[in-house]
């Protein structure tokens, strides 16, 4: 029977099976961070259980690490140096490999994974973070976790699962100057609805989404969890194989050779059933930004935003009126020319050297729109590395934006990097939640490209004008 | 993990779609490294004024609700992040049983590890839950797990589906690493298996 991508990687790690069908499911790569691992290891101590494959798991700070020159020597908020002290304590107890703050390959989880080739095709990847889903990008099963899993699977390297349905994501036709694999998937998620993928996992494919770079692929299935599925995947090909190629935990010489032979029969078989299809063309999608307080909750930029008189549903209707007031919109306003506080352009969606490159590209030669605070935050140090030999820190700092170390920054509002109560941010993140970049906070979704338009612009802005 | 049988409590009311996982509890809260005492931040920016006082018009902030131990919620409650946070605060907080539309995946999983019965039912059920619920304190439900029934205040039953192993869990208060530990001799046997290929994460 012709077998899907995701089909194939459950088979492969399935351990064993309970009468109900739900599997023992193996996993190959555990990505632990500070915030959600302290509880699972005190658990494991608890119960005097060990990591069972320390040689499955890797440790990083992210969430709560500040983004300032001084990290290393300036205070940290006490609670977030506790959990990171924990982690420390923690990985040493139990052997686990770690990248501390002072390592230049310390990262947001989600970005140093692929980047150290430690994030193979066909593996199964977890961490205790709803963005795992990124890694899909390749082509590994790779989903976000509890913390009760989290002890789970540092204690029995397996998981409880049952398989997900098949959703595929089809995007043929080519993607117009300008857009970027950020906008296809706003597009995507504004189909679908923020609930529209729960219970699958979305594979990617078509024309458009062969033709992007790394970046972009993991751009997208990052943000697969924002369309309500666990996890995301886009079939191995040779952009593939050539990013993961002399990667320092990737398999090298004749291991490489094998292990690509493997990966190339992992592809979905001609025929393979998808329980749902969906279907976009490439060249309709225009730069996208959100407008509300949900992912779902997005509009070309070139649009409105939507009036709530408009929706029959009087609790829906109740919910836009709400976000409006919480974003400060007016209904029918166009949403160019929107006044912004802030710009973010970051986090495991976008800080990768492909993102930087696109947002300098808009920014070089420009300078930052009077009264604008605007945030590079690399994902990672050897990516902060990267980019300042490439010349693009000094396109930034140049064009007076903030040229910061790796961590999760403003994404979140877990560390220093916050929005103010009432604060407009065009961000480059994944969630417009209320609150999520800090308390009051306003958020629009967008493009590396499109939140460095918004930046020398000081509005929302439409950046093919800019190119 | 407390076990999970039967519940008569007060429910209440809260018919907002995609309550994500920021909404129940604030990333700012995420920083203890413990399990408890997050009850009192659960909801924050929907129950709190910014001087830390209650906003009134938060169903959980009223009476009897403070006491609710079900919440009947709107169509995708739980979206977003991973962290287990949520259903921790809602524990301490009291909620033992979520009844909504649809829930989001990872929150949905995470609760089961944590005691706390989350039962998707139709929006037409839901309505009728939530306008029992805001009945107030003489309008108790039950949630009777081992017959998987939701009984009204009018005694009207609605059965509801729930996966046998996560039941089985649950009835039993189980800890289910000790359970997959029981498979350990097939986890040998597929590690022994594993392609000599696959890379090892050591020597950093």
């Amino acid at each position: 029977m012709p077998r899907t991508l995701f089909d194939k990687i459950w088979d492969a790690h399935v351990v064993d099976r309970l009468e109900d069908g739900t599997c023992v499911l193996y996993i190959d790569r555990h990505l632990v961070h500070e915030v959600t691992s302290p509880q699972a290891f005190e658990g494991l101590r608890m119960a005097g259980r060990k990591v069972r494959r320390v040689e499955n798991t890797i440790a990083v700070v992210d969430h709560n690490v500040p983004t300032s020159a001084e990290r290393l020597t300036e205070v940290n908020e006490p609670e977030s140096a506790l959990q990171i002290a924990t982690l420390e304590q923690n990985v040493k107890d139990f052997g686990v490999t770690y990248f501390p703050m002072s390592d230049v390959r310390q990262g947001i989880v989600h970005v140093i994974g692929p980047e150290q080739g430690i994030s193979l095709p066909g593996m199964t990847i977890v961490c205790g973070d709803s963005h795992t889903s990124t890694h899909g990008a390749m082509g590994a099963l790779a989903f976000g976790i509890g913390t009760s899993e989290v002890e789970h699977v540092l204690a029995t390297q397996t998981l409880l699962q049952k398989p997900a349905k098949n959703m595929l994501i089809r995007v043929d036709g080519k993607l117009p100057e300008g857009c970027s694999g950020k906008d296809i998937m706003l597009a995507v998620i504004g189909k679908i609805g923020t609930g529209g993928g729960t219970g699958y996992v979305m594979e990617f494919a078509g024309e458009a989404i062969r033709a992007l770079d790394m970046a972009g692929r993991l751009s997208m299935c990052n943000m697969s969890i924002e369309g309500g599925a666990r996890a995301g995947l886009v079939a191995p090909d040779e952009v593939t194989f050539e990013y993961i190629k002399g990667r320092p935990f990737a398999p090298k010489g004749a291991d490489f050779d094998a292990a690509v032979a493997y990966w190339k029969t992992l592809p979905s078989d001609e025929g393979a059933h998808y329980d749902k299809i969906v279907e976009l063309r490439a060249e309709d999608i225009i730069p996208q930004v959100t407008w509300g307080t949900s992912p779902e909750t997005v509009i070309p930029v070139t649009g409105s935003v939507p009036n709530p008189a408009d929706e029959p549903d009087a609790a829906k209707r109740a919910q836009m009126e709400r976000m409006l007031s919480y974003m400060g919109l007016e209904a029918g306003q166009k949403i160019q020319g929107t006044k912004i506080d802030v710009v973010f352009i970051g986090s495991c969606t976008n800080s990768r050297i492909e993102d930087l490159r696109s947002a300098a590209a808009v920014a070089k030669g420009r300078k930052v729109a009077q009264g604008v605070r605007v945030l590079v935050v690399p994902g990672s140090g050897l990516v902060k590395q990267q980019a300042e030999e490439e010349g693009l820190a000094k396109i930034f700092t140049e064009a007076g934006f903030e040229w910061r170390e790796a961590g999760c920054s403003m994404c979140l509002g877990m560390n220093p990097d916050k929005l103010t109560p009432g604060q407009r941010c065009a961000s480059t993140s994944n969630r417009n939640f209320e609150g999520r970049q800090g308390p009051g906070g306003r958020t629009h979704l967008l493009s590396p490209a499109m939140a460095a338009a918004a930046a020398v612009t000081g509005v929302i802005t439409d950046v093919r004008e800019l190119i | 993990m407390d076990k999970f049988t039967t519940l008569t409590a007060i429910a209440a009311p809260l018919n907002i779609d995609n309550i994500d996982t920021d909404k129940i509890i604030p990333a700012r809260f995420l920083k203890t490294i413990k399990r408890t005492g997050l009850g009192k931040s659960v909801f924050a920016d929907m129950r709190y004024n910014a001087d830390g006082s209650d906003k009134a018009d938060f169903v959980l902030n009223q009476e009897p609700y403070r006491k609710a131990q079900i919440l009947v919620a709107g169509d995708n409650f739980g979206c977003g992040s991973s962290r287990e946070h949520a259903p921790w605060a809602l524990l301490d907080f009291g909620i033992r049983c979520i009844i909504a539309p649809s829930f989001a995946d990872i929150f949905f999983n995470n609760s089961f590890k944590n005691g706390i019965l989350p039962i998707a039912l139709p929006e037409e059920i839901c309505a009728k839950l939530r306008e029992d619920a805001a009945m107030g304190g003489n309008a108790r439900l039950t949630v009777d797990l081992e017959r998987q029934m939701v009984v009204r205040p009018n005694g009207e039953e609605i059965p509801f589906q729930v996966d046998p192993f996560r039941k089985h869990c649950l009835l039993g208060g189980l800890d289910d690493i000790g359970l997959t530990l029981e498979h350990a001799a097939a986890i040998d046997s597929y590690e022994s298996k594993i392609p000599a290929w696959t890379p090892k994460i050591q020597g950093a």
